[in-house]
C-alpha cells in the first residue's frame, strides 16, 4: 500500500546513493531569470550541453516591469539579466517565452495553463513557490542554481526521500472563505517550519470540492510552512481542466495518460507519516499580522497576546509587531491602509481576478489606496478582458497592469515604501519583500478587494 | 564513487575541522530575504553578494551601518554564524548561500534549517550544523559572556564542541554530501558519472511524459 507519493517517486528513482540521496529524474524543469544565470554559467565552465533540452521552459517574470514592457527594460542590471536569458536559451537550444510572447507568465502560472505541468510528473524550477504545481498530482518542488544546473546537465537532481504527511480538510468552506484563507489558517496552526522534511497531500472534502486554481493557491503556499511541496491527488476536476491543453496529451495519448493518472491516488491504509485534520467550517476570511506567513488570524480576530507566544519566540514576535507598527492583542479590523497588490503565483489567476471584480463591481477604489492589479500571464489577462472584467475594474477606478511578479518580492519599480501598509494576496510578509521598509497584510483576493475600496481592513 | 566524467570538474575547497569565535544572531525564522533581499538578485555571477548579507538589517538608508546590528560590532567575528530556530525560510534564492560564504561564514549553527537553505548551503561547502535547543541556547550564553568563546566543528567524527563549557553534540548528514565536503567534490560530477543510468531509466519508464 503506497501514498500518491510514494508512487511517484518511486517511478522516478534512477539509483539510490547508499546512506545518502536518491537520484530523482525531472520530467519538467522550469527557470527564470534570476536563479538561472549561474546555472548556465556553470554549463559553460564545465563545457556541457543541456541534456534533455525538450524538458526545459524559460520565461522572465521576476524581475521585469509592469508597464511598457513593449519598451527596453529600463534599469540597466535587469535588462541585462533577462537578456542574458534570452541568450542562454539561444545557446542552449531551449524553448523561451520571453516579455510580450503571448505565453510569456509567472512561471507557475503559465506551466499549467499551457498543460506542461501533469498528473504524475516530477517537476522543479529554481523557485520555492514550484509546490504551486503539486495541485495536479504531481511532485513538484524549488531547488537553488547548483540544483538547476545539475538538472540541465543530468535531467536528475539528488534528494534525501522526505517524510509523508496528509493534511485533512473536512467539511464544507464557508461561502467568503477560499483557498487563500484556508492555508493561512493551516500555517498558522502548523507554523512556518512545521512541515519541514516533510512532503504534504492535503485531502478531505473541502480540498476536493477546491477548482484547479484554488488548489495551486493551497500547495502554492506549503513552502511557507517548510513543506518541500505540497499535492492533491487528480480526479476529474483535473482531468477537466487538462484537456485540450496545448502541452497535455492528445488522442490516444490522452487515453493512455487518464488511465495511468487514475492510479494516482493514496492506496487505502497507506501510511503517511503524520496525520493531522482541520474543520473547513471554521475557517474565516485570514489575515496577516506579523512578518511570516504563520502569523495569520481571522480578519476579524486579534493579534495573540504575549502570553499566548511561547517564551523563546517573544523576542522574535516583538521584533516583528514592532515593524508592522502593531501591538499585542491589538485588532486589526478599521486599520488604514495604503496598498493593495492582486496577483503573483499564489492568487494572480483568472478566478482571483473574477473573485476581485465581482466585490468591486458599482463601488470605487478609495482615495488612499494605491493599487496594482497584475495578472499572472498575458492569457489571465486576455481572459480579463474577454469576460469584461476589466471594464469593471476601470469603472471602479482600478488599473490592470502587465504579467510579471511584481510588487510579491519588488525586484522590479513595484516597491511598497517605507512604513506603507500593503493587502497583498502573494506568498511573503517578510520584512522588507515589497521594499525596504514595506508592511506587507497577506490576504485572499475577496479581503484585499475589501481593503483597496474601503481604505482599511475590512471584513468581506 | 566513480568520478570519471569527461567534463570538466570544478574544484570546490574541502571542508576541514574548524575552530573558530561565533557571530550570534539570535533571531528565529531568519528567512532569505534577510539574508539577502530580492533586490539584490540581479546578477549573473556568484560574487559580491557576502557585501550584501543582511542589508536591510546591517545598513540605514543612506547605507551607512547600523552600530546595533552584530555584523557591524567588531567585538564578533569569525567563521561561525550562530542563528535561532528555522533558519533559512522562504525563498530558494540560492544567494543566501552565496553572501554567507562570500561574507566569509564556514558554518551556520542552529537548532533547525529550512530544507532548501540547507541543501544550497551544502552545495557551496557551507555546513549547516542543527544543534539541540539547549546547545544552541548554551552558546548564545557562551558567545554574549566571552565574545572570544570558540567552538570547534569536526565533519569527520560529526561533533560540535562548545569550547567554553566543553560540551559537545553529534550532528547529522548524509554519508554522501560528508564526502562530498571533505573531497571537495560536488553533485554534478556524480550526476554525470552516472549517464548510463539516466539513459537505462529513460527506456524502463512504464509511463513516460
Amino acid at each position: 500500500m503506497k501514498t500518491l507519493f510514494d508512487k511517484i517517486w518511486d517511478a522516478h528513482v534512477v539509483t539510490t546513493v547508499k546512506d545518502g540521496p536518491t537520484q530523482l529524474y525531472i520530467d519538467r524543469h522550469f527557470c527564470h531569470e534570476v536563479t538561472s544565470p549561474q546555472a548556465f554559467s556553470g554549463l559553460r565552465a564545465r563545457g556541457l550541453k543541456v541534456l534533455r533540452p525538450e524538458r526545459t521552459t524559460l520565461t522572465a517574470d521576476h524581475n521585469i516591469p509592469t508597464m511598457g514592457q513593449d519598451k527596453p527594460i529600463r534599469d540597466d542590471t535587469s535588462r541585462f539579466q533577462v537578456e542574458t536569458l534570452e541568450k542562454n536559451a539561444r545557446d542552449f537550444g531551449l524553448t523561451y517565452y520571453g516579455l510580450n510572447h503571448p505565453k510569456n507568465g509567472i512561471v507557475h502560472v503559465i506551466g499549467p495553463e499551457n498543460g506542461y505541468t501533469q498528473p504524475g510528473m516530477t517537476i522543479v524550477c529554481g523557485d520555492s513557490h514550484t509546490s504551486t504545481h503539486g495541485a495536479f498530482g504531481a511532485i513538484a518542488f524549488g531547488i537553488g542554481t547548483s540544483e538547476v544546473e545539475m538538472v540541465l546537465a543530468s535531467q536528475c537532481v539528488l534528494q534525501s526521500r522526505p517524510k509523508t504527511m496528509r493534511i485533512h480538510f473536512e467539511g464544507r468552506l464557508a461561502e467568503n472563505v477560499g483557498a487563500k484563507d484556508m492555508a493561512l489558517y493551516m500555517i498558522s496552526k502548523m507554523t512556518t517550519g512545521g512541515a519541514t522534511g516533510y512532503f504534504v497531500e492535503y485531502a478531505g472534502e473541502a480540498v476536493r470540492n477546491l477548482t484547479m486554481e484554488q488548489r495551486m493557491t493551497l500547495c502554492n503556499l506549503s513552502i511557507e510552512m517548510g513543506a518541500r511541496g505540497g499535492m492533491v491527488a487528480p480526479d476529474e476536476t483535473t482531468f477537466a481542466y487538462l484537456k485540450g491543453r496545448e502541452f497535455a496529451p492528445k488522442g490516444e495519448r490522452w487515453e493512455e495518460a487518464l488511465a495511468y493518472w487514475k492510479t494516482l491516488k493514496s492506496d487505502d491504509g497507506a501510511r503517511f507519516d503524520k496525520e493531522i485534520t482541520f474543520n473547513a467550517a471554521e475557517i474565516r476570511p485570514m489575515i496577516t499580522y506579523g512578518t511570516n506567513p504563520g502569523m495569520a488570524i481571522p480578519v476579524d480576530g486579534s493579534i495573540p497576546t504575549l502570553d499566548e507566544i511561547e517564551e523563546a519566540g517573544r523576542g522574535s514576535f516583538r521584533r516583528s509587531l514592532h515593524y508592522m507598527g502593531f501591538a499585542p492583542g491589538e485588532k486589526l479590523v478599521g486599520k488604514p491602509i495604503d496598498y493593495v497588490f492582486l496577483g503573483s503565483c499564489t492568487n494572480g489567476r483568472i478566478e482571483d481576478f473574477q473573485v476581485f471584480a465581482n466585490y468591486v463591481k458599482g463601488k470605487r477604489k478609495a482615495d488612499n489606496v494605491t493599487a496594482w492589479l497584475v495578472p499572472g500571464s498575458w492569457q489571465v489577462r486576455e481572459q480579463i478582458e474577454e469576460e469584461g472584467l476589466d471594464e469593471i475594474l476601470r469603472e471602479a477606478g482600478f488599473e490592470l497592469r502587465q504579467p510579471g511578479c511584481s510588487a510579491c518580492l519588488a525586484m522590479n519599480e513595484d516597491k511598497v515604501p517605507a512604513g506603507k501598509y500593503a493587502v497583498s494576496t502573494s506568498n511573503r510578509n517578510f520584512e522588507g519583500r515589497q521594499g525596504p521598509g514595506s508592511r506587507t497584510i497577506l490576504a485572499g483576493p475577496l479581503v484585499a478587494a475589501a481593503a483597496a475600496v474601503s481604505g482599511k481592513i475590512t471584513v468581506p | 564513487m566513480n568520478r570519471n566524467i569527461d567534463a570538466k570538474h570544478i574544484e570546490m575547497e574541502k571542508f576541514t575541522t574548524i575552530t573558530s569565535t561565533c557571530v550570534p544572531l539570535p533571531i528565529e525564522n531568519v528567512d532569505t530575504d534577510q539574508i539577502i533581499p530580492a533586490r539584490f538578485l540581479k546578477a549573473t555571477t556568484r560574487e559580491g553578494f557576502g557585501d550584501n548579507l543582511f542589508a536591510d538589517w546591517r545598513y540605514d538608508k543612506a547605507g551607512n551601518p547600523k552600530g546595533d546590528f552584530v555584523l557591524n560590532n567588531p567585538t564578533y567575528k569569525g567563521e561561525v554564524l550562530v542563528a535561532g530556530k528555522n533558519f533559512g525560510s522562504g525563498s530558494s534564492r540560492e544567494h543566501a548561500a552565496w553572501a554567507i560564504g562570500g561574507y566569509g561564514f564556514k558554518v551556520v549553527v542552529s537548532s533547525f534549517f529550512a530544507d532548501i537553505f540547507r541543501h544550497n548551503a551544502l552545495n557551496n561547502g557551507i555546513l549547516p550544523v542543527a544543534v539541540s535547543e539547549e546547545f544552541l541556547g548554551e552558546l548564545f550564553v557562551s558567545v554574549k559572556g566571552n565574545s572570544k568563546a570558540t567552538v570547534t566543528v569536526n565533519l569527520q567524527e560529526q561533533t560540535i564542541t562548545n569550547n567554553e563549557t566543553g560540551k559537545s553534540e553529534s550532528f547529522n548528514i548524509n554519508a554522501y554530501k560528508k564526502e562530498c565536503l571533505l573531497n571537495g567534490l560536488d553533485d554534478i560530477d556524480f550526476l554525470l558519472s552516472n549517464r548510463d543510468k539516466i539513459e537505462a531509466f529513460e527506456k524502463q519508464r512504464v509511463y513516460s511524459y
